[in-house]
């Protein structure tokens, strides 16, 4: 027994030295009061960085701090001037002249310059390798450098709507590398990255923004974006202190925060839905998808999913965009097994029929409401067979490939612009990935397009959400609650009605002067 | 001489198979590294274009001696993902996954040969029989079960280590060997109860043979007998279990490093297979193949230093 308890001292001792290089390395050091850096954690590695070349949200809402438009929008959706200080738009929308800021600079120090300006845009809308980087761009006849200030785009026909896509990253003109050596003229500037761990930013002192004119600079001086794929260490991470803020989180784990902690609850700003393949067997019977329509029940897959948290949708609009969304569409189809039943006899389904829901498997929201719509649909006698596929076979075999018949997913936007939610629903769009055909509505569409009046335009872009919910084009369920956690050292953070994370907006907690 | 050749052919073998396989596995699995990069927003023509640019396009036979030639050549290719070589992605990583799997080797040796020696001297005793005991608890728990008790129990009420606070190697040396000193107690624990148990029987078996018996009659003490005669000889099976071990824990940290939130070889991997970005799970791949052939040859040299009876040719 002696032995064993000096062999036991041993291990204790290896621990206690393991505890001692540990508290020693400086990571125990985190959870004291220090709020000139923070390390914000999320759950998917940044795509790219060079700004035209991001495809995904989690990316974009980063990339936010470090690159600017001509306009950005500001933390109400409304676009404002950013790199450019002033623009006038001509009479039917098909001249833009910007005048640039002054004391604008990249994040090497150099002032950006029209030239720069007309190099971004033209970078977007070369459309020598295929299709432009920002398929909008398309639409330019013509982007050109007036004098050293001032920049004039001009379009092939008026589009009223096209300032929203000016929000495209200018950079600078003699740079080449954008993905490894990222310049741009945000608050935040590129310090390093370690594929698959974390990415450095810091303070750009040379910011123009000063809190007043439009743009806030930023108030931590060094920002740590930290990887964490795996979901379940990031309440510990938190708790622990290795990461002091979280970008979505869900309602569960919000809850398990606790003391310390600054819960920010806002929408994910999405269109979640069941969304069923139009042109194939048997949605394209418009009385099958009303069907399935009034056999759900909405409120069981907001209690089941997002704790009754999140907003009812009725068609392809989330309510950020306050100007077009119709909360009353949510209310269209009221949950009626009968009608349901009888709208399926009609369609000849009399027995129901079964089909195959795929969903990707990453989004655990998703695979849940897939779960409680099988349920529901059962009562009206239609058996919904799950499929969870991995995120990217779902990207090319549903999304790309369009070999489907119905998948629980969020569709977001990125603008806010009606056209970028409602533009995939015309029948010919690229993106249209349910084959959605619907004359009235590419008509409807088009004339909004048209339009140069806004309230007109407008109320054709509501006319189009009203169709889509009337065709019952998919089963509209929710746009979902969004959860950011943070260490109460910290205070400050706002959801923007984009999926945009602003890194000026956080604060270290209890400096009035900031205030 | 010929027994260098011989496993140099088979780490050849191994490297050309395994790597063919992977390839194939990934012409077969859904998802295209091209519509991967460019997104779900682009049009089908940009992804048609970069298809043929990246040479994806190409037959499985001919884009695989492509792929082999630069590899052979040195040249591992570049990330789809990251757009940088693969080797420097993969130099960052393979560090923490070596730290990590030479700590849990440590550690393994530091637990289980004197308990193993103790369980074996004290047979039948009190302490031995509740070591078997605990020793059969230990091996059934899975790696990452135990990462989740040490994170809960050292990470969360002892606070000795910040979960998820790895440190890079780059940074700090001793910060990164410090924080994977829990993640390497993980995944050391199971593998050392195997070792404690084979151990404990080989110097059982070893305890009946006749040399132990004429040692004894000759005079020398138990201490002697079994650190002179008996551990040499007992050794051999554990020996070949160790360059199991070592094999299994460069696999077992893929899954410890998902626990402590460690970017290694393991992330990299997985990262690397949902995005479809080939070169680089085939790089990892073809590494970790060579890892495992590798310390088979140590064990197999080891083996027979231990014992010049056994013929390596």
């Amino acid at each position: 027994m002696k032995k064993l308890r000096g062999y036991a001292v041993l291990i204790l001792m290896i621990l206690s030295a393991g505890a001692v290089v540990l508290s020693g390395c400086g990571a125990g050091g985190r959870q004291g009061t220090d709020t000139s850096s923070i390390t914000v954690g999320v759950a998917n590695d940044i795509d790219s960085m060079d700004p035209n070349k991001t495809v995904s949200a989690g990316t974009r809402e980063l990339l936010f701090n470090v690159y600017e438009g001509l306009v950005k929008p500001d933390s109400d959706g409304n676009l404002v001037p950013a790199v450019a200080s002033a623009y006038t738009v001509n009479e039917d929308a098909s001249i833009y002249t910007f005048t640039l800021r002054d004391g604008v600079t990249f994040h090497d120090g150099t002032p950006v310059t029209a030239d720069d300006v007309v190099y971004s845009i033209e970078r977007c809308a070369d459309a020598s390798s295929g299709n432009p980087l920002a398929p909008a761009f398309s639409s330019i006849a013509s982007v050109e450098a007036a004098d050293e200030k001032t920049v004039v785009i001009t379009l092939h026909e008026g589009d009223s709507e096209f300032l929203s896509y000016l929000t495209t990253a200018v950079v600078p003109k003699n740079g080449s590398d954008y993905e490894n050596h990222p310049i741009g003229t945000g608050p935040y500037r590129f310090v390093s990255r370690t594929p698959g761990d974390n990415i450095v930013l810091e303070k750009y002192d040379g910011y123009w923004g000063d809190g007043t004119n439009g743009g806030n600079p930023a108030q931590i001086a060094s920002v740590t974006v930290k990887i964490v794929t795996n979901a379940d260490t990031i309440v510990t991470n938190l708790k622990g202190g290795s990461i002091d803020l979280f970008l979505h989180l869900n309602s569960t784990q919000a809850s398990q925060l606790g003391d310390g902690f600054t819960v920010a609850e806002g929408t994910m700003n999405l269109v979640q839905a069941l969304y069923l393949n139009n042109a194939e067997k048997p949605f394209d019977d418009v009385r099958v998808r009303q069907a399935l329509c009034f056999a759900m029940e909405r409120t069981q897959i907001m209690e089941a999913v997002s704790d009754g948290g999140g907003t009812a949708l009725g068609s392809s609009v989330y309510p950020a965009y306050r100007k077009y969304f119709m909360p009353s569409l949510a209310d269209a189809y009221p949950t009626d097994t009968e009608k349901a039943k009888q709208l399926l006899s009609e369609a000849g389904y009399p027995d129901g029929f079964r089909f195959t829901i795929t969903v990707p498997s990453n989004y655990r929201q998703h695979v849940d409401t897939a779960t409680v719509l099988k349920e529901e649909f059962k009562k009206i006698g239609v058996t919904a067979d799950i499929e969870q596929v991995e995120w990217e076979t779902w990207l090319s075999d549903v999304y790309q490939n369009r070999s489907f018949s119905a998948t629980v997913i969020g569709v977001d936007a990125g603008t806010l612009s009606a056209t970028a939610l409602l533009g995939r629903f015309e029948s010919s769009a690229e993106n249209n990935f349910i084959n959605y055909s619907n004359a009235d509505y590419d008509k409807t569409y088009a004339e909004a397009l048209a339009e140069t009046d806004d309230e007109a335009k407008t109320a054709l872009f509501m006319r189009c959400e009203e169709i889509l919910s009337e065709d019952a084009a998919n089963v509209y369920i929710q746009d979902l609650p969004d959860f950011v956690g943070y260490s109460s050292r910290f205070t400050g953070y706002r959801f923007y009605p984009l999926y945009v994370c602003d890194l000026t907006m956080i604060r270290p907690a209890g400096d009035a002067a900031a205030q | 001489m010929r027994y260098a050749a011989r496993k140099i052919i088979m780490l050849v073998v191994t490297v050309l198979a395994i790597s063919f396989v992977v390839f194939l596995a990934f012409s077969v699995i859904p998802g295209d590294p091209a519509l991967t990069i460019l997104g779900g927003q682009t049009d089908p023509a940009r992804v048609e274009a970069l298809r043929e640019q990246m040479g994806l396009n190409a037959p499985l036979p001919v884009r695989y001696v492509r792929w082999l030639r630069s590899f052979l050549a040195g040249d591992f290719g570049m990330s789809y993902r990251y757009s940088v070589p693969v080797s420097r992605l993969l130099g960052e990583k393979i560090p923490i996954t070596l730290i990590l799997t030479l700590e849990s080797f440590l550690f393994m040796l530091l637990i289980s040969i004197p308990l193993g020696i103790y369980s074996a001297r004290h047979a039948g005793g009190r302490a031995d029989r509740a070591l078997v005991i605990l020793n059969q608890i230990i091996m059934a728990v899975p790696p990452f079960f135990s990462g989740i008790l040490i994170t809960f129990f050292f990470g969360m009420l002892l606070h000795w280590f910040v979960p998820g606070g790895y440190v890079s190697w780059r940074v700090s040396l001793s910060g990164c060997v410090g924080y994977l000193v829990f993640p390497a107690i993980a995944i050391a624990l199971p593998k050392s109860a195997m070792v404690v148990s084979i151990l404990r029987r080989s110097l059982l078996k070893e305890a009946r043979l006749d040399y132990v018996r004429t040692a004894y009659s000759r005079g020398s003490r138990t201490n002697y007998v079994l650190y002179r005669h008996m551990l040499r000889n007992a050794m051999g099976p554990v020996v070949t279990f160790l360059g199991m071990a070592a094999a299994d824990m460069v696999a077992g940290s893929i899954i410890i490093e998902q626990v402590f939130g460690i970017p290694g070889l393991g992330r990299a991997l997985l990262t690397a297979i949902a995005n479809r970005d080939y070169p680089v799970v085939e790089a990892i791949i073809v590494l970790i193949s060579v890892l495992v052939v590798a310390s088979g040859a140590a064990v197999d040299l080891i083996c027979r230093r231990l014992d010049p009876r056994i013929s390596l040719d």
